[in-house]
């Protein structure tokens, strides 16, 4: 709902927020993501909840939420209670800010007592999310602290250890150093965003202290948005591309008019400078794993030159694929977007022209379309929305662009062989295939949470689950990672099942895969013929005489619909829904794959 | 801004803050008398009433207000 994107007008978010949560319910089709989300508080959180909740459901996440007492947070998280218990919480979410520190420095402390109060309150806080890990084992995001309300030392409050925004700059920056070490645990930086906000106005203390509100109520809209993004990126509803126009986007001015001399970009004035700052805002986001792609209307030869300008930031060779053409940019974005095997809903488009923008965003479902303004406020407006909000920042999305090079290499190796066995042999492949270990433990788990269309039961996990399939002996899990002679394809598929006793009997061992998955950057390699032959041997290991497999439709995971009947399996039974059932007797079966080397 | 004038602005932001457009407020209507009008609520109230007239209530302006006829009279006073 355009209401609730960025930027979205808080004021009225706030005022019309029953009305705007009965559209998001009425939204036909929507296949929500349910997750359980508690929201421990040192101030009241009931306004974060509602705003919370309108920006998730908004993003296809359907949260539940547990509130703590007001200021009940600690002690409902290090002493549990059995409500939350009850709960399972997928999440927690601990709100507190300034105001909720117990102890603060004053001008009479020494040294040494300033530094005893500074570790006794993290060790208040540090304690609490060990105990969270210890009794649920869920992900944490806590916020860091705000600037203070005020300045008691002026200027040297910062300086001196004896102010107060010295203090809450040391422990923000202990907060970044255990969230750097523990994977599930993140930053809520509101420190950033209240400033962003005003911190006058934040601070407000009236709210705080006729409802015991902090931030104000007026900022709840700006603190929940921060918030779901991250549950969003958590939860694997980050974008992953970005189509770019060029003309008044990535430079000022008409390159097949003005010639490509005459675009505005570089540093000659200041609407270049302007252009410029942007093309590396855009550049920058290669490196993060994002996908950069050109959808312009223009002569290639045209845009190329533009391209080609030796002031400018961003080259040819930044971009994945380069549409230059006169057809429509959805057609464009939606022939990029099966180039390069993702969905199209996982761009964002990026164009200064508000018709290219309506008619993409009319055309391609779940598209972002920022509405850009003005050059000087894109990247205000791109950085604002969060459409690739890190949680953590894998090897493989540093090179993904690589990655996603190389496979285009593939395709046009491949147009070279006539026999399809012939060219997968000459990519010379070798698997890894083995259970899930440690190092690899985040990118199964973004998987799970990120993979929709090879996606067999579309089976979402937290990283405390995968761990404890990984550990359980009743469990086979297997990640497989895919090389060839054009590049490292990372972590890319990852199965999961476990021998069902309820349904074995003594003469029949029978084995559920609970979830099959893989990236669709690697298919049509035989990868899923290896990782089903590599299943099979270790099942027999454990004397399994059948396997069962299960295929949940979903809106995007057609592609599997036939996935076991094409790795031999029975087809056993299919409901209303079009859930079936398959099944592999383990005796007699042969291996599938003989061009990949494993392990 | 005449006192009619305010009712009509008031009572569209009592309509969507509580989501009911049948509302209609007076000089005697209280907390009571609306559906959801609860303490929580009533903040979310008193922050879009600020915002539509454009104005900031003080502390002392807001908690002693017995209906909503002394909201409007605040009001009329900030806008005055």
């Amino acid at each position: 709902m355009k209401e609730l994107d960025f930027p979205f007008d808080a004021e009225y978010v706030l005022r019309k927020k029953k009305s705007l949560k009965r559209s998001l319910l009425e939204r036909e089709g929507v296949k929500y993501l349910d997750k359980k989300i508690a929201l421990l508080g040192g101030s009241t959180t009931e306004n974060i909840k509602l705003m919370l909740e309108l920006f998730l459901l908004n993003a296809g996440i359907r949260p539940e939420f547990y509130e703590s007492e007001y200021n009940r947070y600690w002690e409902d998280a290090v002493f549990g209670n059995p409500e939350l218990d009850d709960f399972k919480p997928d999440l927690i979410y601990i709100h507190t800010t300034t105001r909720n520190l117990k102890a603060t420095p004053d001008v009479t402390m020494s040294a040494e007592d300033i530094d005893t109060i500074l570790e006794n309150e993290f060790q208040r806080f540090s304690a609490m999310w060990d105990k969270i890990e210890e009794r649920y084992g869920c992900i944490v995001i806590q916020n860091n602290f705000e600037l203070p309300y005020y300045r008691l030392l002026g200027n040297s409050d910062v300086s001196n250890i004896h102010g107060l925004s010295n203090f809450t700059a040391k422990l923000n920056l202990k907060f970044a150093e255990y969230a750097e070490a523990h994977e599930k645990f993140h930053i809520n930086d509101i420190h950033y965003i209240s400033a962003e906000y005003g911190i006058k106005n934040w601070s407000d203390p009236a709210d705080w202290y006729r409802y015991k509100y902090n931030p104000c109520v007026a900022a709840t809209p700006d603190l929940a948005y921060n918030l779901a993004r991250i549950v969003k990126a958590l939860y694997g509803k980050n974008k992953k591309a970005i189509a770019c126009d060029l003309d008044n986007t990535l430079w000022g001015g008409v390159v097949g008019d003005d010639g490509p001399e005459n675009i505005k970009i570089g540093q000659e004035d200041a609407v270049s400078e302007l252009y410029e700052e942007f093309q590396s805002y855009i550049k920058a986001h290669r490196d993060l794993g994002i996908l950069l792609t050109i959808a312009s209307k223009n002569d290639e030869e045209n845009a190329l030159a533009g391209l080609a300008r030796p002031d400018g930031v961003l080259k040819k060779d930044d971009f994945l694929v380069i549409k230059a053409n006169w057809e429509n940019k959805n057609t464009n974005i939606a022939n990029t977007a099966a180039e390069i095997n993702i969905g199209a809903d996982a761009f964002v488009f990026v164009d200064d022209n508000p018709m290219e923008r309506n008619i993409v965003e009319s055309t391609i479902d779940g598209i972002a379309v920022p509405d850009l303004g003005n050059p000087e406020t894109y990247i205000r407006i791109m950085d604002g929305a969060g459409y690739f909000e890190v949680t953590g920042l894998s090897a493989d999305d540093l090179k993904r662009n690589e990655m996603y090079k190389a496979n285009i290499s593939r395709a046009t190796a491949a147009a070279s062989f006539t026999d399809y066995t012939e060219y997968l042999k000459s990519l010379e492949m070798k698997a890894e295939i083995l259970p899930f270990s440690p190092i690899y433990m985040a990118r199964i788990t973004e998987l799970t949470n990120k993979s929709n269309q090879f996606n067999l039961t579309t089976r979402r996990c937290t990283q405390a689950e995968t761990e404890s399939f990984a550990a359980d002996p009743n469990y086979i899990t297997l990640y497989g990672k895919l090389i060839d002679k054009f590049g490292d394809n990372g972590v890319v598929s990852v199965v999961f099942g476990h021998v069902n006793d309820e349904v074995s009997t003594p003469d029949c061992k029978i084995f559920d895969i609970d979830l099959w998955l893989m990236s669709c950057r690697v298919l049509k390699r035989d990868m899923e013929c290896a990782m089903m032959d590599e299943l099979v041997r270790l099942a027999k290991e454990k004397g399994v005489d059948k396997i069962r497999g299960f295929y949940y439709p979903t809106a995007k995971n057609k592609m599997v619909k036939e996935f076991y009947a094409d790795r031999g399996y029975t087809k056993v039974s299919e409901d209303d829904e079009g859930n079936t059932v398959w099944e592999l007797e383990t005796k007699g079966y042969e291996n599938k794959n003989s061009v990949i080397a494993v392990n | 801004m005449t006192r009619e004038e305010v009712y009509e602005k008031l009572n569209e932001v009592f309509q969507d803050v509580f989501d009911d457009e049948d509302i209609t407020v007076t000089d005697e209507t209280v907390a009571s008398d609306v559906d959801g009008w609860d303490s929580l609520e009533h903040i979310n109230l008193l922050v879009a009433v600020e915002r539509a007239f454009g104005i900031k209530f003080t502390m002392g302006q807001t908690t002693h207000l017995k209906n909503v006829g002394e909201m409007v009279d605040v009001i009329i006073e900030k806008l005055g």
